[in-house]
């Protein structure tokens, strides 16, 4: 690993933002463990966690951002109210951000921006995901019967509205994980972007099973230190993430495609599963933490968000957004230590390391002389990734940012770079820097 | 507004695509000596990879040049004994094979003739068909007529899911049938009713639609961008696929058949009993009957094969479709129908040159009808448009009209709600003229009054940068004389849209001598991306449309006044291929507008546009009866009852005007002819005056803008078919009961004359 002796991106008149501490809940598949919790309750357990390993006094923070994507409708601002429940104070504001998943990417630079504008020295940010419920909701036409019986005003009004009703409106409307814009399936693009890149059902088989092995190395060597203990009511202390299994080639090549039938090549084994989960960082300026006497984890540096065509390149945010932040701190490919990269599903990974290694499509598609490159695979995820760890949507984000500073210090590097994709074809990079040991 | 709402049903037929240069090489070369230039193939793990590809055209077609090297091919793959299964794929991104190349029919002199190619076709297919060997159709782009046949002699077929992929039988559009084995596999593979809907419609088939009919058996979604560009990709990609299945059903690891659903099993057994079918046969011969009105053959000989493909086995099947085939080459519908098909395609393009500028702003004046219409078919091209009115329910109207016309695709699915929204975001609806300042172009919509067109051309110029075009769309006000008022005539020429605008393909341009060359080719460069078959003709009262349209609504004016009802007036002009009867169509045009127009080109021409009394019209508006739009006109509208009411208002005044019938030219036919000639005469009367540049532009803009009996081909087809001099003669019969409306024009004469003089080769 590069010693750090390469310059600081510290810049002039920008003041310096720091990483304290992060942490997150552990991340189960949903329908296990959390199965009976609310999405603020995950999330209160996270900052929660939060202020025990910062030990931080709970009316220092002077805001907190959350994200979350499935939203339950009941706890809209799921930021306010896992703040109170969490014991915040409440003076301290709260607001919720959603931008799928990088939401929780989005709630750290808010953050970073607050501080940036002098507005504020502390926040929280985080984000949580709860898939074991999600809002199901009556069709349109019932809701829109049964608010009309609001307003009915006599019996037989009331009746002739009840009488209205047919079978076809008791069909409950689900939410899918499907763009708005095409509907496709997020599993489906996937599928087809894969086979747009040529990536193989066998190569992204590879890449699950490198997650899944990289993650169970991590979780037993104890690496996974942002994962706090989780008493939840009525059940068991959860304290590992539930979803790590590493299989053989074989047991994943049996596997029947999910989306793309029969013939696609995403299965349910390289694909991210459907995760609970939420997490909490600590974002100060360097001048505030150094003051509350914290020792900083890293610094949060450049930052990018990027969309593009929601259809056929709808998750390939991190060829995007990688030259872009990296022109931006003046940096190259090389000089990164520590890549994190989401891992929406395999097929997904590929494809954007391919698109970064190809001149063909930095020139046609990104309007840039030539291709970013791709990062080496040893600096790569090594800790595994949204595979194999879980991925609850608007929790993902604090992990990386996490893991990269985690794995600066522990590896020694300099620099890292996360990046991201998420629906609605957008996606985030952020460049970070190890805080001097 | 002369708008004419019409059913042109004989349209939109881009299959078969004709190609000239090819085709006619001598197949007596020997293919060691000669490299094949249209289809190749690689072996891939035992798999025969088959790539088609025409260098010549934009499209594959089944010509002679192209069978042959198939054959060779093929021949190849069956005598090669490693290659166990075999891909057929086009090579190229939007066709797969476009249909059969029908220069090759037309090129020949008997039915017979045509007969002998299509029993080759058949043979080549049923080879395949019978192959030791699975081939697997990999489908991306038009896969029609002959095309189609072909893939569905395959054993599998794997289509891309894209919106260029169609499938289809559009023979009949041409006055043909599916004469390479469709008649007899496609009842087969989709079952009777479903086949003959496709094969009586010739409708286009989508991927999606094709997989539940079972068309085909797998779907292939279209790939984005990767390392390659999208549409080489997903080429790549369906061979990929395809290869796989090929495989699969060497290593039966594939099964063609489809597990048959409980529906499907009943449906099967009630198709077994023959008296069923009976059933079918006749209630399909039936309405094709009630729709044709018996005028194209091509429907009944489509069900005829079919019927004896059923009833009387393979053989017997085959040797009809080709032999029907051959009949119906050599008819004149068919002739006619190929003949508005080249005339389409001549008319979908600007043989007026690139334009200076690309137009990416346009403005439209007036949110009525045509306004909004013509502000739909822009934006949903990807050009910013406004919409401006006068007043504030005028828009309203106007942004509804776009919005339904847009929110009725999503219903139907040819759009999604999140397209709808992005093209809506294109329209900017107001009632000043901001914005105007960087139109490229302005189409003016609003009242046929030469004041207010006037008024609106100082206004606009005033607003407008100097490059910009100023586009009238009026139906019959003389280009010229609006011009008059503009400061720079160069840049101002005539749209004449056809109501409704979304629907109907024509776009008449007019031009006047001042119009520049780069006005023209921008007008008809708008016109092309608005999705029109377009016609340039030279400015005059009436143009070309309205032109040839007046003297036959006087004709049939003076009919209903002579004591044709309306209804039989209908049934007499849906009876000679008219889609929409006369009466009917006055109604649709306006009564209004049908006064308007008539008193106008009435002065402009005199007496050889009368005919019935413009009175009669005049006497209607006054009374409220102005066509479909007021509710009445000669027939009551609204009720939600089939049979149409004939307005017993409308008859009074008829009985006021009551002329007497000269029973000498008062027959049914006569009737017919008088309607007919009129329309015709005026038709020849602007080629020889030169409104028109040629006969095809004529036929084109009668048949897709005024409901000229598609069946005739247009006009002057007509004229050629029917022969010249018969109808001079007749119209001298009818000069002696009437007077000069009459009066064969001199072009028409001279083709009566000398019968070598035709108006098309």
């Amino acid at each position: 690993m590069s010693a750090p002796s390469k310059k600081t991106l510290a810049k002039p008149g920008v003041k310096n933002i720091v990483l304290v501490d992060g942490v997150r809940t552990p991340f189960l598949q949903s329908g296990t463990t959390y199965a009976d919790l609310m999405p603020h309750d995950l999330a209160r357990a996270a900052l929660q966690g939060l202020l025990n390993r910062t030990g931080l006094p709970k009316d220092a923070v002077d805001y907190i951002v959350y994200g979350t994507v499935i939203q339950e409708v009941k706890t809209s601002n799921v930021a306010r109210e896992a703040a109170l429940g969490a014991g915040f104070s409440d003076k301290t504001p709260a607001h919720t951000v959603t931008m799928a998943c990088i939401s929780s990417n989005q709630a750290m630079t808010t953050a970073v921006g607050l501080i940036a504008a002098g507005q504020c020295d502390a926040v929280v940010a985080g984000g949580v995901e709860f898939m074991s419920d999600v809002p199901i909701r009556h069709s349109r036409k019932m809701r829109k019967t049964m608010l009309s019986l609001n307003k009915a005003k006599t019996l037989g009004a009331r009746l002739s509205l009840l009488g209205s009703i047919r079978l076809a409106h008791l069909s409950p409307e689900l939410p899918a994980v499907a763009e708005f814009s095409t509907a496709e399936t997020m599993g489906h693009s996937a599928d087809r972007l894969a086979a747009a890149f040529g990536v193989s059902r066998l190569e992204q088989d590879e890449f699950a099973l490198r997650s899944h092995t990289l993650a169970k190395k991590a979780q037993d060597g104890g690496m996974l230190s942002d994962v706090i203990s989780f008493k939840v009511p009525g059940r068991d202390i959860v304290s590992k993430d539930n979803g790590i299994r590493p299989a053989t080639m074989e047991q994943l090549a049996k596997l029947k495609p999910a989306f793309i039938k029969p013939h696609g090549t995403v299965t349910a084994a390289n694909s991210s599963f459907l995760t609970d989960g939420a997490s909490a960082v600590l974002i100060m300026s360097e001048e505030k933490a150094l003051a509350m006497g914290y020792k900083p984890k890293a610094y949060l540096r450049d930052f990018v968000y990027v969309s593009q065509d929601p259809k056929d390149q709808l998750l390939l945010g991190p060829t995007y957004a990688t030259p872009k932040v990296l022109e931006k701190s003046g940096l190259t490919l090389n000089d990164i230590d520590v890549f994190e990269f989401h891992e929406a599903f395999a097929g997904q990974i590929m494809a954007n390391l391919k698109a970064m290694e190809s001149d063909w499509f930095a020139q046609t598609y990104m309007g840039r002389k030539t291709k970013v490159g791709a990062p080496p695979m040893e600096k790569f995820n090594t800790w595994g990734g949204s595979l194999s760890l879980g991925h609850p949507f608007a929790a993902t984000g604090c992990r990386l940012v996490t893991t990269v500073a985690h794995r600066l210090q522990k590896e020694g590097g300099q620099y890292g770079l996360v990046a991201a994709c998420a629906a609605g074809g957008q996606g985030h990079a952020m460049v970070i820097e190890a805080y001097p040991q | 507004m002369a708008s004419v709402r019409l059913l042109v049903t004989r349209s939109g037929c881009t299959a078969l695509k004709a190609i000239t240069g090819h085709g006619q090489r001598s197949l007596s070369v020997s293919s060691a000596v000669l490299a094949r230039t249209h289809v190749s193939y690689e072996v891939k793990d035992n798999v025969a990879v088959v790539r088609i590809n025409d260098p010549t055209s934009k499209v594959n077609t089944l010509g002679r040049h192209m069978q042959a090297e198939l054959v060779e091919v093929i021949n190849e793959i069956w005598g090669n004994s490693a290659v166990k299964s075999a891909v057929l794929i086009s090579s190229k991104p939007g066709s797969f094979i476009a249909g059969a190349d029908l220069n090759m029919f037309q090129a020949c002199k008997t039915a017979e003739e045509v007969s002998y190619l299509l029993q080759a076709g058949q043979k080549m297919f049923e080879q395949i068909e019978k192959s030791p060997i699975p081939f697997v159709a990999a489908i991306n782009g038009s896969c029609l007529g002959g095309g189609l046949e072909f893939a569905i002699a395959c054993q599998y077929r794997i289509a891309t899911k894209s919106k260029k992929t169609i499938l289809g039988t559009p023979e009949v559009m041409l006055g043909l049938l599916p004469g390479a084995g469709g008649t007899q596999r496609l009842p087969k593979m989709v079952g009777l009713p479903a086949a003959f809907d496709m094969m009586l419609t010739g409708r286009n088939i989508k991927a999606d639609k094709a997989k539940k009919m079972g068309l085909v058996h797998q779907l292939v979604e279209p790939l984005g961008p990767g390392l390659k560009s999208a549409e080489e990709r997903t080429i790549e990609y369906l061979e990929e696929v395809a290869v796989d299945f090929a495989k699969g059903l060497t290593g039966k690891k594939v099964t063609v058949e489809k597990k048959k659903g409980l529906m499907q099993k009943v449906q099967d057994f009630v198709m077994g009993l023959p008296p069923v079918r009976k059933q079918i046969y006749k209630t399909v011969h039936n309405k094709v009957m009630k729709q044709s009105k018996g005028l194209y053959p091509a429907p009944l000989k489509i069900i005829e094969c079919v019927q004896t493909g059923i009833e009387k086995g393979n053989a017997a099947g085959y040797l009809s479709e080709s032999e029907n085939f051959g009949k119906l080459a050599m008819t004149s519908v068919s002739r006619a129908l190929i003949g508005l098909f080249y005339g389409q395609v001549a008319c979908k393009k600007n043989h007026f040159g690139q334009p200076e500028r690309e137009v990416k702003k346009l403005a439209v004046l007036g949110a009525g009808l045509m306004g909004a219409g013509i502000a739909q078919v822009t934006i949903d091209k990807g050009v910013a448009t406004i919409l401006k009115d006068t007043t504030e329910e005028g828009l309203a109207r106007g942004q509804q009209q776009v919005y339904k016309g847009l929110n009725d695709k999503t219903k139907k699915k040819s759009l999604t709600t999140f397209e709808r929204d992005r093209i809506m975001s294109l329209l900017s609806g107001q009632l000043d003229y901001r914005g105007f300042e960087n139109a490229d172009m302005v189409i003016e919509a609003v009242f046929e009054d030469l004041s207010i067109k006037h008024k609106v051309v100082k206004e606009v110029e005033a607003v407008i940068p100097p490059h910009c075009i100023f586009a009238t769309n009026t139906s019959a006000l003389p280009i010229k004389d609006i011009a008059a008022a503009s400061k720079r005539p160069e840049k101002l020429i005539g749209m004449h849209y056809f109501s409704p605008v979304d629907k109907m393909q024509l776009l008449e341009i007019i031009t006047t001598s001042k119009t520049s060359k780069d006005t023209t080719a921008s007008a008809v460069a708008v016109g092309l991306k608005q999705g029109k078959v377009i016609i340039v003709v030279g400015d005059g009262p009436g143009f070309y449309t309205t032109r040839c349209l007046a003297p036959m609504l006087a004709e049939a004016v003076r009919a209903l006044q002579e004591g044709v009802g309306p209804k039989k007036l209908d049934s007499l002009t849906t009876g000679f291929g008219f889609p929409v009867g006369a009466a009917t169509l006055a109604d649709e045009v306006g009564i209004d507008v049908a006064a308007h127009v008539a008193e106008d080109l009435g002065k402009a021409f005199g007496t050889r546009f009368g005919g019935g009394n413009v009175e009669v019209l005049k006497m209607m508006v006054q009374k409220g009866f102005k066509g479909r739009k007021s509710g009445k006109g000669c027939y009551v509208y609204g009720a939600k009852s089939k049979e149409k009411k004939v307005n017993s208002g409308a008859e009074d005044i008829l009985k006021s005007f009551k002329l007497t019938a000269p029973p000498a030219v008062s027959a049914d036919e006569d009737i017919q002819y008088r309607l007919v000639s009129r329309f015709v005469n005026e038709a020849v009367l602007c080629l020889q005056e030169g409104i028109l540049p040629d006969p095809v532009q004529g036929d084109i803009g009668a048949v897709f803008g005024l409901g000229f009996p598609p069946c005739l081909g247009g006009p002057f087809r007509f004229v050629d078919s029917y022969g010249a001099d018969k109808l001079v003669q007749k119209m001298k019969h009818f000069e002696e009961a009437y007077g000069n409306q009459f009066t064969p024009c001199q072009l028409l004469l001279d083709h009566a004359k000398d019968s070598s003089k035709r108006f098309h080769k």
